[in-house]
């Protein structure tokens, strides 16, 4: 991609450090576990069918 | 105190594959305008609830609320296009259908496509030409930095922060072209609060430079220019949550209500906002220490904690553009409570209100039962799920419908609002004069400020006070109108 280049080519001007991501406190249970699982086993079937070809297909040509 | 709000929401369109050849985002787009473009002979149209529909630049649906002077009745307004957004889909799929194709088109409410096309929601504000606008900018643009914390649609965004790319690499001459997320080598992801920050490159400009400014400077008020001009906030995601909603757009209005009633606040300006959005999304327990100009660090916690006590005061003066205390109340209730969720990390606090804090316990709760990379192209579909209107795929609908996410809009309030102007703006003349015009079969010209009947010599109406529902000349022209008004329905 195009774009990699100029990345590349930025860089020496001004690198951030990679930062370091606190790491996030521990949640708690806030929706039943079994209200997500219950959601997540519907979905399941279309998550295991075609879910590579649908991401790679849901390619917007506009934006603001 | 009153204020004009809208909101402007761009719709994605997706495709799931049958046996049958695929189908683009165009041509769905297509199919779904065939019942506007008949009802109204466009595909950019105003509809009898006040609100705009129209397809954009690249075939994206856009729906734009009707200006509200409640907080309430964009709430409505906005669940409104959805239903309106729905109702399309459903009958777009049936004319695909009868076309012999058997995959399924899909309506998502989200903020990033696959290839980091970035679009999605703006946040539009009345303000008074009075206002010194650089002081404006100046208190709100920290606050929105940070806003994410609060209301982040959750995404996953690469872990390393990407501000050493120049503007010129990921944006464009034309605010209308798409814009790219830069794609650098993924490399390690992780969850974050919303994917937008990374397509922002300023803090304050006008849309005509090449990089993406968190507050767009055009100006056009669509309405009396000497008074008022409109800030156009593009930095927020789309919220599925209507909770989400009412905090993203309540919290930013109530800062500028606190901007705009000279409460004096302390400089928060930001050294480097562009590198902060970015860091403040990476960041979900909002401790990463700012710089300020003023050579202070602040974490994001404590700067969100400061502009909300300042909010609290003018709530409980009851001096707030909200539109009723209860709901400035409840604004400012769950914007504390997700300050404390936050802090303490215990998110059962805002359960079910907030899109990011849902998205993560799904995301997190997908990973566990399957032992699955962030990578994996399932959590990706699964993140497309989360904002996925269609009725028969949509994750959030599922949780609203199980009660695991809060409403913020009665839903007769909604189907109110399907069909009804807001009563209190110029809207609802508009709305009147559309619904009576096709009524009465007449051609005429609309838009936010004018009214116009195609076949009479004479000129359009002006509405230049958007605060005003009465105007002597366009309920006369309404009046005129024979038969009975026509509603949009699909």
């Amino acid at each position: 991609m195009s774009g990699q280049e100029q990345i590349r080519h930025h860089r020496k001007d001004g690198a951030e450090p990679p930062e370091e991501t606190p790491v996030a406190p521990q949640a708690q249970t806030q929706i039943s576990t079994e209200a997500v699982d219950s959601i997540l086993d519907d979905i399941d079937s279309v998550l295991e069918t075609n879910a590579e070809e649908f991401v790679r297909n849901f390619v917007q040509k506009g934006g603001q | 105190m009153k204020r004009i709000f809208g909101l402007e929401t761009e719709y994605g369109l997706a495709y799931t594959q049958g046996e049958s050849r695929r189908v683009g985002p165009e041509e769905i787009a297509r199919y779904l305008f065939r019942p506007v473009v008949e009802w109204g002979r466009s595909s950019n149209v105003f509809l009898p609830n006040g609100a705009r529909l129209y397809l954009d630049v690249g075939s994206h649906p856009e729906y734009a609320t009707a200006e509200c002077d409640r907080l309430p009745d964009l709430l409505a307004q906005d669940a409104a296009g959805d239903q309106i957004m729905v109702e399309l889909l459903g009958q777009a799929q049936q004319a695909l259908t009868a076309d012999g194709i058997d995959g399924r088109a899909h309506l998502v409410k989200n903020n990033v496509d696959s290839a980091g096309n970035s679009y999605g929601s703006h946040e539009n504000f009345l303000i008074r030409r009075s206002m010194d606008f650089s002081h404006l900018t100046t208190v709100l643009l920290p606050f929105l930095v940070t806003r994410q914390l609060l209301v982040g649609a959750g995404a996953i965004i690469p872990a390393k922060v990407t501000t050493e790319l120049k503007p010129a690499d990921s944006n464009r001459a034309n605010p209308h072209a798409p814009a790219r997320t830069p794609q650098l080598d993924p490399g390690q992801l992780q969850f974050g609060l919303s994917a937008r920050s990374d397509v922002m490159w300023e803090g304050v400009s006008s849309a005509t430079t090449r990089s993406r400014p968190i507050i767009n400077t055009r100006d056009e008020p669509h309405a009396d220019a000497e008074k008022y001009r409109r800030l156009h906030v593009i930095v927020g995601d789309s919220s599925m949550s209507q909770t989400t909603t009412e905090l993203k757009v309540g919290s930013a209005a109530l800062v500028l209500d606190l901007i705009e009633t000279g409460v004096p606040i302390e400089d928060l300006s930001l050294r480097n906002p562009i590198r902060d959005i970015r860091r403040v999304a990476r960041d979900l327990t909002g401790r990463t220490e700012l710089e300020l100009s003023s050579g202070q660090t602040m974490t994001t916690l404590e700067l969100l904690g400061i502009y909300l006590r300042r909010a609290q005061k003018l709530v409980t003066k009851g001096d707030h553009s909200l539109g009723d205390d209860a709901t400035a109340a409840r604004v400012i209730d769950r914007w504390q409570r997700m300050l404390t969720a936050v802090d303490t990390g215990d998110f059962a606090l805002v359960a079910g209100e907030i899109d990011w804090v849902i998205k993560r316990q799904l995301f997190d709760r997908y990973i566990a039962r399957g032992d699955i990379e962030l990578s994996d192209p399932r959590i990706a579909r699964l993140d497309f799920a989360y904002h996925d209107l269609t009725p028969q795929t949509s994750i959030f609908k599922q949780f609203e419908a199980k009660g695991a996410a809060a409403r913020a809009v009665a839903p007769e309030s909604v189907e109110q609002a399907r069909h009804h102007p807001p009563a209190t703006t110029r809207a609802h003349l508009r709305g009147q004069f559309v619904a009576g015009a096709q009524g009465a079969g007449k051609d005429y010209t609309v838009d936010w400020v004018h009214l116009r009947l195609n076949d009479q010599l004479q000129r359009a109406v002006v509405l230049k006070d958007p605060f005003s529902a009465e105007h002597e000349q366009a309920e006369k022209l309404i009046a005129g109108l024979d038969g009975e008004p026509a509603a949009f329905d699909v």
